[in-house]
């Protein structure tokens, strides 16, 4: 199959446009057919998906299975998969089914609400495949905007203040980007993403007004780009819309938010930033090891203070992203190894928490941390998944959170250990606000009259589930099946980019 | 295959009752998981008498490689190896065997609540854990299991989870746990950068290499060896509940006494202890850190016998007793003496599973009371539990006949310990030597007052508890009888290998000593005779003080404890741990957290840029308020003009390039 990518890549909107054609009527039947049609085409994508791995050769440190076309006028469609990206696919078409299936009790233009997630799987996937600058810019922005339907029209009371936030901050960094990005084209006359990678950006120190640029247009390129993901990840300070957002979308929005689109931050910093401006990455490494720092150590303790379950996960995933960025600006083997892992395992643990909040918001529609209280009494199917994906989160060895959390940490080490000792600090606050909500809500005796009638997790519950048991337990038992694809990749990574840091060292005038 | 059932089989039986008790039944879960652990014991004593010349390492599978970083799933078989296993599987087996009884009928729960096969599963995970951490051949291994023993150790404190103070106790010893794994992380992580390897076998022999190196960390040149070693001895601190975090200990009491007894006394507690030998290889190159080894060991031990004097739970004065010999185990590993440690880790394990399974016992007859205020004359109601308690007071008190190999466990692996820091000769040992004689005669002291107040004197407390105060059924007392034996025997039977003749071939090269420069546990044999009598006139010491104050002279106690009341609070409160803690670091990070959200998210970062968007937000939602759910689709709408007009340029400019 030629064009394997680009099938993965619109079967989803394949399924959308299906279901926005040819399925008329509000009724009952209706709505079930456009539910199972999701689940259908989600499934459909997961399994074509899974051919991309099966053909993909590892060792190749390069770009597979690369499609290229012509498109509107002069521009160029070109898709292609490699060791960095593949996982994020992968991560994208497993989370889809998962996150229909969790949405199985949505009543409110079912329709629409399929549609919408549909269509946010193909940009999403169209984001980690594309080696064209602005196909790549299309997909990344137009992301936003089924985002946006989901938390307007899906979302919760507060849902106009949220998607404000939302619009206004991911807004700014992209136009940075963009602007970043007519740059480059400029500079290199091409946008395809390949050739970029070879491209030499000038990292020559120049002076603008007084000031003095060091690592001159790369610093510049850097920083529009950092824009755009450091907003996207999030990274402290750029956080703040990420709990708001969360809190006022539904529990299948938090999940893709949480699994799968943070991620096009850390995605971007290791497909753009570190390849292709290593001289200013490496000026940057000390400012982007203090934001990681900042965002483990501060966001862990202000989500000890959450009274809102959900705000309190989202916290901690910005905690969470504080070890992807700290890892991948490392520069080495275990930083990148272990960011990559971070990313791909949060997705997991973070779809899996939000997933669980949800279980106990459909039922007692409060994500109150108060409210709750001596679930385990009444819920011990729920006690049982709630409680390994919170130790999945505090990092405990043996689930996926550890592997990630301990490569950053060994990679960091090395270069600063400051910085790993402020993260592994971080170690223990998460452990404290994670316990902390936990015992809240799942401890304790059950008092609460509105809680006495409350049920366990039903079979689909479950069944949704499970595959997030499965593979947050496996990927922490035997991580190879993760780190067997990305390693070659980030080897080569990391030697071009100390290559290209090494000759700017020589190329200095001061040598 | 021996080491891999022995590995796996609690494991498997922990799936198996965690998972299948629907299918099996209760106690078919219950028989199981006991049934898997007498397996695993057995084999363990086979291993046991086996001959470790030579390390052997069965390679499971592999587990995390990154770069050069390389770490398999493997069990490494020598003679620390074996010991633990002995260690970890007969107490398993035993508090499994005694829990059938024990835990039969809990009145922490309603009735037809199935609590029984979670507690057996969580005891068999428990043991699973704490065997791959010590059948571990690298440090990753190690703190899986570390880490793993520790959310056991969490999940079986909080087991009676409806209880706020469980709750509250479960959580701290995790997080105090924590704070040591915090060390103990950051010395795997210097130990990585500086010698790129985590397994043992090629870390071991980089010990004098990582003398003469340094590197830097958090701006100080440190010496290599003396910096990985004393970052990995804060995560033994934390587990062995070492002086500063040790606080989580005493509220592990909120578990079920089984609980208190495996985890708390006999095993996991001792993790911290058997860390440091297993390091021997790069602690021998390390003085700094074991002088500090010694020091803290020698004041944890002082430090947590003080506190017990005053106890009035039965629980918590054997769990400060168990804190203060792990003290002791912990000062003889800091004077190179590391066999000794693990002599006394041996024997401890066996006295102190069975004074707390004792003291189950006797909280059952109570009904649940812990109070021993509330005891008193039961030796004749349940004397099989009294004799058992005898002989574990008798064996951690050290009673023996001075100057020869003949007494009680505790009284041969003591005072190989207190001969050991004196023979080491430096200030560090002396030190250790005097706290821990003082610590030897209040360990008798409360060891006897506990015997005293609960079998001895009048009933108190309850008439009509006393009234139906009773025996425990046989699978209850066979556990304490086979504790007995190896209370008694344990020591003297092992002496010749722990410490005696055969240590060095024994041990083989499972420890290591650098015989160049240490040569203490050659020199504790030859300490003058009062060195060698002292631990016992010490025991002696305690043990009159104590029979004047509870048999002689009931009314003293009080009347001394008026007299001294700053002392006895002092006591009473523990050093006042928690409320110095509370004040330092649980308060202001929650109020530094409320601070960061409200102040810093709030006004500072949404503050700056909502105001930046003022002008911009009235406009919009002035537009949205015309139409009311529509408004998000105008977005929708403005997006993708703005992408289709991006598009547009670079179709015109860029294909015109």
């Amino acid at each position: 199959m030629d064009n394997l990518l680009s099938i993965v890549t619109f079967l989803p909107l394949f399924g959308a446009i299906v279901l926005m054609f040819f399925l008329r009527g509000e009724d009952e039947m209706a709505v079930k057919n456009a539910k199972l049609l999701a689940l259908f085409a989600t499934g459909a994508t997961f399994i074509a998906s899974l051919f991309i791995l099966q053909g993909f050769d590892p060792s190749n440190t390069g770009f597979q299975m690369v499609e290229e076309a012509d498109w509107l006028g002069g521009l160029t469609y070109k898709l292609g998969v490699d060791g960095i990206s593949i996982l994020f696919v992968m991560l994208t078409t497993f989370m889809m089914p998962i996150v229909i299936g969790a949405s199985w009790k949505v009543d409110h233009r079912v329709k629409e609400y399929m549609i919408a997630f549909l269509v946010l799987e193909t940009l999403m996937i169209g984001v980690f495949l594309s080696l064209d600058l602005v196909l790549f810019y299309v997909f990344f922005e137009a992301g936003l905007i089924p985002m946006f339907l989901i938390i307007g029209i899906w979302g919760g009371k507060k849902k106009i203040y949220a998607a404000f936030k939302f619009f206004l901050y991911t807004l700014l960094g992209s136009v940075l980007m963009l602007i970043a990005m007519i740059a480059m084209w400029y500079d290199a006359g091409t946008t395809d993403i390949v050739k970029l990678l070879n491209h030499e950006f000038s990292s020559s120190t120049f002076s603008v007004l007084g000031f003095q640029i060091i690592g001159g247009a790369q610093t510049l390129m850097w920083l529009a780009f950092f824009a755009s993901f450091a907003v996207k990840l999030p990274m402290w300070p750029f956080h703040t819309w990420l709990p708001d957002a969360h809190v006022q979308a539904p529990t299948a929005g938090s999940v893709v938010l949480a699994a799968i689109l943070i991620k096009m931050g850390g995605y971007g910093f290791l497909r753009f930033s570190l390849p292709m401006f290593p001289v200013a990455s490496d000026i940057m490494q000390n400012f982007m090891f203090f934001l990681s720092v900042a965002a483990i150590l501060l966001t862990s303790l202000i989500a000890l203070a959450q009274t809102d379950m959900k705000k309190l996960i989202a916290y901690s995933s910005v905690a969470h992203m504080g070890f992807v960025t700290m890892g991948i600006f490392a520069f080495n083997q275990q930083g990148i190894d272990g960011a990559i892992f971070q990313m791909i395992s949060h997705g997991f643990i973070s779809g899996a928490l939000f997933l669980s909040v949800g279980i106990i918001y459909d039922r007692m529609h409060t994500r109150e941390i108060a409210a709750y209280g001596g679930l385990a009494v009444r819920m011990p199917a729920f006690a049982l998944i709630f409680m390994l994906f919170t130790m999945a989160n505090v990092g405990l060895p043996g689930t996926s959170g550890f592997i990630g959390e301990f490569l950053t940490l060994v990679g960091v080490f090395k270069v600063n250990t400051w910085v790993a000792f402020g993260a592994t600090f971080g170690v223990i606050l998460s452990a404290v606000y994670a316990l902390y909500l936990y015992r809240r809500v799942v401890f304790g005796d059950m008092i609460k009259e509105s809680l006495k009638g409350i049920a366990d997790m039903d079979a689909r519950e479950k069944l949704v589930i499970a595959p997030l048991v499965l593979f947050t337990l496996l990927l922490g038992i035997y991580p190879a099946l993760v780190l067997d694809i990305i390693g070659p990749s980030v080897e080569a990574l990391v030697l071009n980019f100390e290559t290209a840091v090494g000759a700017a060292v020589t190329a200095a005038p001061g040598n | 295959m021996m080491p891999t059932i022995i590995l796996f089989g609690p494991l498997l039986g922990a799936l198996i009752a965690g998972f299948g008790w629907r299918i099996i039944g209760e106690k078919n879960a219950m028989y199981l998981t006991t049934g898997l652990l007498f397996l695993s014991a057995f084999l363990s004593w086979i291993l046991f008498f086996g001959d470790y010349d030579t390390v052997e390492i069965i390679t499971l599978f592999r587990w995390v490689e990154s770069g050069s970083l390389s770490v398999d799933w493997a069990i490494r078989m020598d003679r620390l190896t074996a010991v633990m296993l002995v260690v970890v599987t007969t107490v398993s087996s035993l508090v499994h065997l005694y829990s059938i009884g024990y835990m039969k009928d809990d009145p922490q729960w309603k009735k037809g609540e199935s609590y029984l096969p979670r507690f057996f599963a969580y005891l068999s995970f428990f043991t699973f854990s704490m065997l791959i951490l010590v059948t571990s051949d690298n440090l990753l291994q190690m703190f899986f299991g570390w880490e793993g023993v520790g959310v056991a150790s969490y999940l079986l404190i909080g087991f009676y989870y409806r209880k706020p103070s469980a709750n509250a106790a479960a959580m701290k010893a995790f997080i105090v746990n924590r704070v040591g794994d915090f060390g103990f992380a950051l010395g795997i992580f210097a130990i990585y950068m500086m010698t790129d390897s985590i397994n043992f076998s090629e870390i071991f022999t980089q010990g004098h290499y990582l003398s003469t190196v340094s590197f830097s960390f958090l701006y100080m040149e440190v010496n290599a060896v003396e910096a990985i070693t004393m970052l990995l001895f804060i995560g033994a601190m934390g587990k062995s509940a070492q002086l500063f975090l040790h606080t989580w200990l005493p509220d592990a009491m909120e578990g079920p006494t089984p609980v208190s007894a495996l985890i708390h006394a006999a095993t996991m507690v001792t993790a911290g202890v058997f860390l440091v030998v297993r390091m021997s290889p790069l602690f021998e190159y390390a003085p700094g850190t074991l002088a500090f080894v010694t020091v803290i060991g020698a004041s944890t031990a002082f430090v947590a016998a003080t506190i017990a004097l005053v106890q009035n739970d039965i629980k918590r004065v054997i769990a400060y007793s168990t804190m203060s010999q792990l003290g002791y185990m912990f000062a003889a590993a800091g004077v190179g003496v590391y066999q000794a440690a693990m002599f006394h880790l041996f024997t401890h394990a066996f006295f102190k599973a069975m004074l707390f399974l004792g003291a189950g016992a006797v909280i059952m007859a109570m009904h649940h009371e812990q109070d021993m205020r509330k005891y008193g004359a039961l030796r004749k109601k349940i004397p099989y539990t009294f004799w058992a308690m005898m002989i574990g007071t008798l064996a951690i008190t050290g009673v023996g006949i001075p100057l020869t190999n003949i007494g009680l466990a505790g009284f041969i692996s003591k005072d190989a310990i207190i001969e050991s820091t004196f023979a080491a000769g430096s200030a560090v040992g002396e030190y250790a030597f005097w706290l821990l004689l003082a610590a030897a005669a209040m360990t008798s002291f409360y060891s006897w007052r506990l015997m005293f107040l609960t079998f001895y004197g009048k009933e108190k407390g309850d008439k009509h508890t006393h009234e139906h105060a009773h025996e425990s059924p046989m699978v209850m007392i066979i556990p304490l009888a086979v504790l007995a034996l190896g209370s008694i025997f344990a020591g003297m039977f092992l002496y010749g290998d722990f410490f005696g003749k055969n240590v060095f071939a024994w041990f083989g090269p499972a420890v290591y000593v650098n015989h160049e420069t240490n040569t203490v546990l050659e020199a504790a044999h030859d300490v003058s005779k009062w060195v060698k009598v002292s631990p016992f006139i010490a025991m002696v010491a305690g043990f009159l003080t104590s029979y004047y104050f509870y048999i002689i002279n009931p009314a003293f106690p009080k009347a001394l404890a008026a007299r001294n009341p700053g002392l006895y609070k002092f006591l009473l409160n523990k050093w006042y741990f928690d409320e110095a803690y509370d004040f330092l670091f649980v308060k202001p990070a929650k109020r530094f957290g409320h601070f960061l959200w409200k102040k810093l998210d709030g006004s500072v970062i949404d503050g700056t840029i909502n105001g930046i968007a003022m002008g911009f937000i009235p406009f919009l939602t002035r537009a949205a308020a015309k139409a009311q759910s529509g408004y998000l689709f105008h977005y929708a709408f403005a997006m993708i003009l703005g992408v289709v007009g991006l598009i547009t340029w670079f179709a015109i400019f860029g294909g015109a390039r």
